[in-house]
């Protein structure tokens, strides 16, 4: 027996919850249904109550162990049997086992005549007995509200259910009351006045032809619930609920990157990729690239070892496997890894919300590190525009939650300007790549853009975007006088350039060259004065010589002359001295 | 319907209410009264054997039910509008 009050109890008398094991709604209840109490679940034929039902107890039995009782009035025990038997439910194991058991309660007014006074003292014994031969803690009560087209008496029939319903209280049990709905009111004989504890609205609408089932929680009495009515799906794998607003917008954000699977993309941001866990939006118009964008981040993310899911929306799996390996990605080895798993279903398969509960139920089987949603804009065109941008919202929240990277390519026109739908939904997205198609000179060339990445310095440049057999390469911007040069374009600007580039480099060659002559020119003429000086300095050392050489020449000269001329200058002397005198 | 066909009737009550006694002795009494000495009643209190509730399809308290003869005949209520219970058990009144 579980009982699991999930919500935090601080002393506080709180709602002990019973879990329903349905995907989705214990989360929307936050625990179950009130415990020993009865819940009531109106809804219009068609939508399913029967079978929650019968997954309350099913799931009871299997899950929670808490044996129960179905108490039908509508449907025989073989027709419930072979109607759930389709979910896998194997119902006659547990009747069997005692761990089940179903009543068929036979009502036909044609059949009865009624003489005075009755009570429904006969439904409560079989109900009791029921009860206790399995030793029941849940209890589906299936439409009570026959009763009221099978018994004239409607006065006496209120008195007695008010009084089925305190009975069951007394009982403990955990007891689902389905009422068919009515006019105007949740159920045609307004059982909710008696029935007070927890009331859970099932619907199935169907918008544009497609139909829709959705549940509300009306009412909770003592506890708190989602109040938003939730989109459900009903297959082989059972009910699922899917509660995507509750995730609100506290989940945890990573600074743990994921490589985009392009080399040159990872280096626009940051040279290291996206975010983990963030909604990547890349758009563009038909033939721009975007599977490819899509399908190297999905390769990529299996090649780190991580999960992946593709939801692919018009190409089926084969064709995307085929598509890539002609540039140069084999997704097919990763499927076989059971590391990529591709989900492929047509927009117009079923509603939005449909879908919306599928990816939802598809993400937590799986567990990917990352999901591919390509192209989101075909499940834009199903349901009423603002339906789509919720349900976009709801899954961006439900995989920011769980930590899962999302990319989502979109078909437009792949200008920012003219984007009111991209618009809409970038807001929610973290990171913006555009890819352009642009003509020029006869020809389309791809562009990429990255017009945001939150939470990042990333590059502003728009790169041209060439798809090769060897996967996506991302060239160098190039600007020119008219913007960005792509294609042919950018390959005459490129012989341009090198044009002038060879000019530029012959007249470097030129004036090096000639700097180099001069300097030649320049050392010879000192070459030049330097042997002009040496010369020079020689021959002023040999006048120098010769000067000496005179010099001691002349000396000499004197003193043989005076030597020879001794007498002469004694005469010289005397005879000079007279010639003085007559002057005096 | 030919008189000389016996009644088989089954009276299904839940313990001594007073609704149980008085469709106890209402029966009793329009039997007496219209069918003398070719009927059967059989009481059955569902308090002491609850699963013949679930095999018999009772759901009202008290039932009676017309065993023979065919077809089976339901009346539910403590019997006290006898004209009710005389065309529901198809008696001609005498």
């Amino acid at each position: 027996m579980a009982e699991k009050p999930r919500a935090k109890s601080d002393g506080l008398p709180t709602v002990v919850k019973s879990p329903t094991g349905i995907r989705g709604l214990d989360e929307v209840t936050q625990g179950g249904l009130p415990q020993g109490r009865p819940t009531l679940l109106c809804g219009s034929a068609g939508c399913g109550k029967t079978l929650f039902g019968m997954t309350f107890l099913y799931n009871g039995v299997v899950e929670y162990n808490e044996p129960g009782v179905f108490l039908a009035f509508e449907e025989r025990p073989e027709d419930l049997i072979k109607n759930v038997g389709s979910l896998n439910y194997d119902i006659e194991r547990l009747i069997a086992e005692k761990k089940l058991a179903i009543d068929h309660v036979e009502i036909e007014r044609t059949k009865i005549e009624e003489s005075g006074e009755y009570d429904l003292e006969g439904l409560f014994i079989r109900l009791g007995f029921a009860i206790d031969s399995v030793g029941a803690k849940r209890v589906v009560i299936d439409t009570i509200e026959t009763l009221f087209s099978g018994l004239e008496n409607e006065q006496l029939l209120r008195s007695e259910l008010r009084r089925l319903f305190e009975w069951l209280k007394a009982k403990g049990v955990t007891a689902i009351i389905t009422g068919e709905r009515g006019e105007g009111t949740l159920t045609r004989y307004g059982l909710e006045e008696y029935v007070a504890d927890c009331v859970i609205l099932l619907d199935n609408r169907v918008d544009d032809q497609l139909s829709t089932r959705r549940l509300c929680v009306v009412k909770y009495r003592g506890s708190a619930h989602g109040t938003n009515e939730y989109p459900f799906i009903i297959d082989e794998q059972g009910i699922t609920v899917m509660p995507i607003t509750l995730s609100g917008l506290a989940h945890d954000v990573s600074t743990e990157r994921v490589s985009s699977g392009i080399r040159d993309l990872d280096a626009m941001l940051e040279g290291r990729g996206y975010y983990k866990g963030s909604s990547i939006l890349v758009s563009g118009m038909s033939g721009s690239g975007k599977s490819t964008v899509a399908a190297h981040f999905a390769n990529s993310i299996c090649q780190s070892g991580q999960r992946c899911i593709y939801f692919a929306m018009e190409e089926s799996p084969h064709q995307i496997i085929r598509n890539m390996r002609s540039i140069g990605l084999d997704l097919e080895k990763w499927v076989n890894r059971k590391l990529l798993k591709f989900c492929a279903r047509r927009p117009n398969l079923y509603g939005l919300e449909t879908h919306l509960a599928t990816m939802h139920r598809d993400v937590t089987d799986f567990d990917p590190g990352a999901v591919v949603v390509d192209p989101m804009s075909s499940l834009m065109g199903s349901g009423v525009t603002g339906d789509a941008h919720s349900m976009v919202l709801r899954l961006v929240d439900f995989l920011k939650a769980h930590a899962v990277t999302a990319l989502f390519t979109y078909l437009g026109t792949g200008l920012a300007e003219t984007a009111t739908t991209e618009m809409q939904i970038s807001s929610l997205m973290d990171t913006w790549l555009l890819l352009y198609n642009r003509e020029s000179n006869g020809e389309h060339n791809r562009e990429l853009y990255l017009l945001k990445s939150r939470g990042m310095a990333h590059s502003n440049q728009i790169r041209e975007f060439i798809l090769s057999s060897e996967g996506i390469k991302l060239r160098e911007a190039y600007v020119g006088p008219g913007g960005v040069l792509t294609g042919s374009a950018r390959l005459a600007q490129e012989a341009r350039d090198e044009a002038a580039r060879a000019v530029r480099e012959q007249t470097m060659e030129r004036r090096s060259r000639e700097i180099e002559r001069r300097k030649r020119e320049i050392a010879a003429q000192v070459e030049a004065l330097q042997a002009q000086l040496a010369r020079e300095v020689e021959e002023d050392a040999l006048l120098d010589r010769e000067d000496t050489v005179r010099k001691q020449q002349l000396a000499a000269d004197r003193v043989a002359i005076q030597t020879s001329r001794q007498t002469d200058a004694r005469q010289d002397k005397a005879a000079s001295k007279p010639l003085m005198k007559p002057r005096k | 319907m030919t008189d000389n066909e016996g009644y088989t009737l089954r009276l299904y009550v839940a313990g001594q209410t007073p609704k149980s006694i008085a469709a106890i002795s209402n029966l009793k009494k329009i039997c007496e009264l219209h069918l003398p000495g070719r009927y059967e009643i059989e009481i059955i209190d569902l308090m002491k054997d609850p699963a013949l509730a679930v095999r018999h399809q009772i759901v009202a308290i008290p039932t009676l039910i017309r065993q023979l003869p065919e077809p089976l005949k339901r009346i539910i209520g403590d019997l006290s509008n006898t004209e009710k219970v005389l065309v529901g058990l198809d008696i001609r009144p005498n």
